[in-house]
């Protein structure tokens, strides 16, 4: 099984950049769960509904995603804050099996909604950069993996600085670890909880935008994604941001690799080995903390 | 400052406060006095809206706050250190300090880090660790520090002196002192009734949800109830 560095290179960086989107998927997963404990079942299905709306912008108003990726994070933040303020934290009645509930039904609403509004057709959109490629030494990248990868990485800066030099991001950290301090401060931590659900959405819209130019659209395709992402929350860590994002690297190289190795249809065998993996021999992930 | 009338509050199916009255003037120190399960924390979390009470009234400089969510509470004035310091461990000591002045006092933040780090020095050595790495004491006095961040009007001390040695309860005793004697209100919740009473201008005892004794310090430290069920003479 012998093949050429070049190759090896090649699978292993172009792993590298779709890594990246899957980790910002993944972000958003690992945020809302680090900050309110509760896995979003929903997940998958408002990135479904992220990349149609990418799809509607492209196709009925012309905008190149690329373009539509930062309207349409604000977008998809106010509706996160809406759905957490309006719907989750009201219905889940401050029980955590209700919240699981909750996004489940959410999902298949969302699903639903899709698939009566687009039916079960795989659509895709058409742009002059889609099969674009920039060398890189003796390989050869795809533009628009490239475009995500470093999207992503801007995404992980602005997060970082959100999280680290905001009173609204230390608040957000406050209540991950203290509700009871942090309502005695003055915070108020429903308005925290949909700022992070709103976050996490947002990350989705943004994640949408730069996988529509090569990736294929239809009423369930998020919840593809939305597997890898759980994978990456528990080899990162549940509720690390850095363990997510450096979670996708790794997971994307996995699944590049064993897809040369194995072939396309068996590459994200390697995906679930890693999952059994971790769970086996560390299960706090990468970056998680202990129990 | 603080009234409380026929406060009644309690969790699911058991009620804990059985009508409690309560007033705290400004610039004294009122000690709630009881043992563990008497409805001390209750009390504490009612006032500051943790908790719903379920009838009577808490007016707070003659606005009535009962039913006011937690942050509503926390803005008027009425600052609560909690019992189990409530910091938060994955931030730093100084970001523990800035979100003491998350609703009140931001504009006076830096100078009120000053006088927190002038009160507690050690808090300054170790402003740039996780709160999380702290001491037990130390970690007590960031979460006072925390609720001087936000220039409280009144400061309900819950337990300051819980899991602490002889010599740092000394030391907490002598601050509560020290912040009475700037003139802050201050409403001390202990099981420690003897170092309480030294320091309270009013005691009130509290057993099984109601008060049974109270008023001026002397007189409460004198009664023979109290005596013999907290002092054991």
């Amino acid at each position: 099984m012998g093949f050429p560095p070049e190759i090896i290179l090649e699978a292993v960086l172009n792993g590298l950049l779709t890594g990246a989107v899957y980790g910002l998927v993944a972000l958003g997963l690992t945020l809302v769960y680090g900050v309110l404990h509760i896995i979003n079942f929903a997940h998958g299905a408002l990135l479904t509904a992220a990349m149609y709306a990418a799809y509607v912008a492209r196709t009925a108003l012309g905008i190149d995603p690329y373009v539509a990726a930062l309207p349409l994070a604000g977008l998809f933040f106010v509706l996160g804050y809406g759905v957490q303020r309006l719907v989750i934290g009201p219905a889940s009645q401050g029980k955590d099996e209700n919240i699981l509930l909750v996004t489940l039904g959410l999902s298949i609403i969302v699903e639903n909604l899709m698939l009566a509004i687009f039916r079960s057709d795989t659509r895709s959109i058409d742009v002059p950069y889609a099969m674009e490629v920039v060398e890189f030494g003796p390989a050869l990248l795809s533009w628009p993996r490239l475009v995500g990868f470093g999207a992503t990485l801007a995404v992980g800066v602005a997060l970082f600085l959100l999280m680290t030099r905001t009173a609204t991001g230390k608040a957000i950290r406050a209540v991950a670890k203290e509700r009871t301090g942090a309502a005695l401060v003055g915070i108020d931590v429903a308005h925290i909880y949909a700022v992070t659900f709103g976050i996490g959405t947002a990350c989705l819209a943004i994640a949408a935008a730069l996988l529509l130019p090569s990736f294929y659209v239809s009423p369930r395709v998020g919840n593809a994604f939305v597997l890898v992402a759980f994978t990456i929350v528990v080899l990162g860590g549940m509720g690390s941001v850095v363990g997510a994002l450096v979670g996708g690297l790794v997971i994307g190289v996995v699944e590049s690799l064993s897809g040369l190795y194995l072939g396309d249809s068996l590459g994200q065998i390697g995906i679930f080995l890693i999952f059994i993996l971790v769970l086996l021999v560390r299960p706090t992930g990468l970056f998680g903390a202990r129990a | 400052m603080l009234e409380i009338r026929g406060l009644e509050a309690g969790y699911g199916l058991t009620t804990v406060l059985r009508g409690v009255d309560l007033s705290v003037p400004a610039g004294r120190i009122v000690a709630v006095l009881g043992a563990n399960g008497a409805g001390k924390t209750t009390l504490n979390m009612a006032i500051s809206g943790l908790v719903k009470p379920r009838a009577g009234s808490i007016t707070f400089d003659g606005r009535r706050i009962d039913g006011l969510p937690p942050p509503a509470i926390a803005e008027a004035g009425l600052v609560h250190v909690p019992e189990g310091r409530k910091i938060f461990p994955n931030l730093t000591v100084r970001e523990n300090l800035d979100l003491g002045a998350y609703r009140r006092a931001r504009g006076n933040r830096a100078r009120n880090m000053d006088r927190v780090f002038a009160t507690f020095p050690r808090l300054k050595e170790r402003a740039r660790q996780f709160a999380g790495t702290l001491s037990g004491g130390e970690q007590q006095m960031l979460a006072i520090g925390r609720g001087l961040m936000a220039e409280p009007r009144l400061l309900i001390l819950d337990e300051p002196s819980l899991g602490l040695s002889p010599l740092l309860v000394e030391e907490m005793f002598a601050l509560i002192r020290r912040l009475h004697d700037e003139g802050l209100a201050i409403m001390l919740v202990e099981q420690n009734v003897a170092q309480s009473l030294d320091l309270a201008d009013e005691a009130h005892v509290l057993e099984n949800g109601a008060f049974v004794l109270g008023g001026a310090a002397a007189d409460v430290r004198a009664d023979p109830h109290l005596q013999r069920a907290y002092l054991g003479l």
